[in-house]
């Protein structure tokens, strides 16, 4: 396995790994591994460093919700042109063309409902390319960015064993 | 209760005192543990559950299941070994009992077995229950742990009558490669010593494949080859282990442990069909996060001036402690809560040294080994 790719599976484990935990790790110097984090950021393979957090557990938490998003294209406006238009909302936090019944899926991150639902009937069905839109509230999150969202695991092994 | 001899006079394991010191306190980290710290694939647990909602509660064969023993000869092709799953397989409940039956099938009272230690603290005893005489072969720190011929002659191996190769080693972490096993199997030829292989952590190796003594020419009819699901499948539990070898060797294994054994626990039968199945990627993604492991625990103890060489099997690593490593183990157990285990528990040769497990977070791990550090320096 090449550096890169070595230390983007460390990174995509945790993020927070040091660099010299990270060389540790892979049997890489300290400088290769920030020269392959450069490499890796200059590249656009790594995009940026986010928490995993389970919004539901903080107060005055935030609402997510899937957005199923039909489009009608013309000449003048293919698929990149309307996802540049939708991913420049802020509310916007990720945003997937899709094979399927629709054609955009949109994870939209908002303050409350009402917050969520002002943002798809006001800025995003209006848009003259938009068809049809059908929004999912998450309601319930388990698992994400690879993560179980549940009260660690005791470990039940014997603490010494042969 | 009058107790037979044998039951009276076999040893208490060395591990038992730490275990007792380590659950007496619960703040402790451990890196005495010998088992994965993952659990077993999801799909080979939902497999088992499948089963027992079909009902599958009845025995299988004593072999074991032939979906399953077919399996296990397909995935033995990966190490370059060829069994016929018909006659030379047979599964076993866990590899500990496949290795009692290797020794109950091979030895005869007053048959001397020679054991390279450190070594993993069963085969002793085991020997002694079959009638057998343990011969200790030491292996040395120099040779990182391997086997060589020259210890083989140093301990007067060439009169022995079965060897014990247990490759990638629990407690060193040590492996082999096919030249090393060159040396150690044309000893066996030249002095007709047959060989029990204990390959459990054979799925656990970083860098070169697993190499095994019974595919050296001439050697794989005097080799029990035992593996198991416990190690590389996160199956401990499940107890579930088997054995290949020769149509004699096999059947006579299997002579016993249908009396003994009848059959294999059925439940983790089915979850093993789809361990060997499907689960080949999560096995190499442990290997990935245990190797991650390694180099870090390595790199730490090195940094700290605890010399360890680089294991290339198991999860485990072998600092040396230099002197009393129980006093040293027992001292840090007490002065920074973590549980190691002392290398002389394994036998001769792994005194001044601890046997450190990695299979536990990597977030454990610093901590652990950021105790250790300090330890060390205040010592």
């Amino acid at each position: 396995m090449d550096a890169e790719r070595e230390v983007l599976d460390v990174l995509a484990r945790n993020a927070r790994e040091d660099i010299d935990d990270i060389a540790a790790q892979t049997g890489l110097d300290a400088a290769a591994v920030a020269d392959a984090i450069d490499a890796l950021e200059a590249d656009g393979v790594v995009h940026g460093y986010q928490a995993v957090v389970d919004w539901d557990r903080v107060d005055e938490g935030k609402i997510r919700a899937v957005v199923e998003i039909n489009v009608e294209l013309d000449r003048e406006t293919g698929y990149e042109q309307v996802a540049d238009r939708i991913a420049k909302f802020p509310a916007v936090d990720a945003l997937h063309l899709v094979s399927g019944d629709y054609d955009f899926a949109v994870e939209v991150l908002g303050e409350n409902m009402q917050d969520v639902s002002e943002f798809i009937s006001e800025q995003v069905a209006p848009m003259p390319a938009v068809t049809q839109t059908v929004t999912h509230y998450i309601m319930e999150t388990y698992k994400d960015g690879g993560i179980r969202f549940e009260d660690g695991d005791d470990d039940d092994r014997l603490s010494v064993s042969p | 209760m009058r107790l037979s001899d044998r039951a009276r006079t076999l040893p208490e394991s060395g591990i038992r005192k730490f275990f007792e010191l380590a659950e007496a306190r619960d703040d402790v980290i451990s890196l005495g543990v010998g088992e994965p710290d993952f659990s077993a694939p999801w799909s080979a647990r939902t497999a088992a559950i499948d089963s027992l909602e079909r009902g599958k509660t009845s025995y299988t064969a004593n072999r074991g299941m032939a979906a399953l023993r077919e399996r296990i000869a397909d995935h033995h092709e990966r190490y370059a070994q060829s069994y016929d799953p018909a006659e030379e397989v047979l599964v076993t409940t866990g590899a500990s009992e496949a290795v009692d039956l290797a020794f109950r099938a091979l030895v005869d009272p007053g048959d001397t077995v020679a054991v390279h230690e450190p070594t993993y603290i069963s085969y002793g005893p085991g020997i002694e229950l079959a009638g057998g005489e343990r011969l200790t072969v030491p292996t040395r720190a120099a040779d990182d742990f391997a086997l060589t011929r020259e210890s083989l002659e140093a301990a007067g191996a060439a009169d022995a009558d079965l060897l014990v190769c247990c490759y990638p080693n629990n407690p060193t972490g040590a492996t082999m490669t096919d030249e090393e096993l060159a040396e150690v199997a044309a000893f066996c030829r030249d002095n007709e010593i047959r060989v029990v292989a204990d390959e459990i952590y054979a799925a656990l190796t970083y860098g070169e494949d697993h190499a095994s003594i019974a595919t050296q020419p001439g050697m794989r009819e005097r080799t029990v080859v035992v593996n198991g699901f416990s190690k590389a499948y996160a199956m401990t539990g499940l107890r579930l282990g088997y054995a290949l070898g020769p149509t004699e060797a096999i059947d006579a294994m299997n002579r016993i442990h249908q009396y003994t054994m009848l059959s294999a626990p059925t439940t983790p039968q089915y979850a093993a069909i789809e361990a060997l199945d499907r689960c080949d990627g999560e096995v190499a993604e442990m290997v990935e996060e245990y190797n991650r492991r390694r180099r870090l625990v390595v790199s730490r103890f090195n940094e700290m001036g605890l010399d360890t060489f680089e294991p290339g099997g198991a999860f485990y690593a072998f600092p040396e402690c230099g002197g009393d490593d129980e006093a040293f183990a027992e001292e840090l157990l007490e002065a920074q809560g973590v549980a190691v285990v002392p290398g002389s528990v394994f036998g001769e040769g792994g005194e001044g040294h601890l046997r450190v497990s990695y299979a536990t977070s990597m977030r454990e791990l610093k901590e652990a080994t950021d105790r250790i550090a300090a330890f060390v320096e205040g010592r």
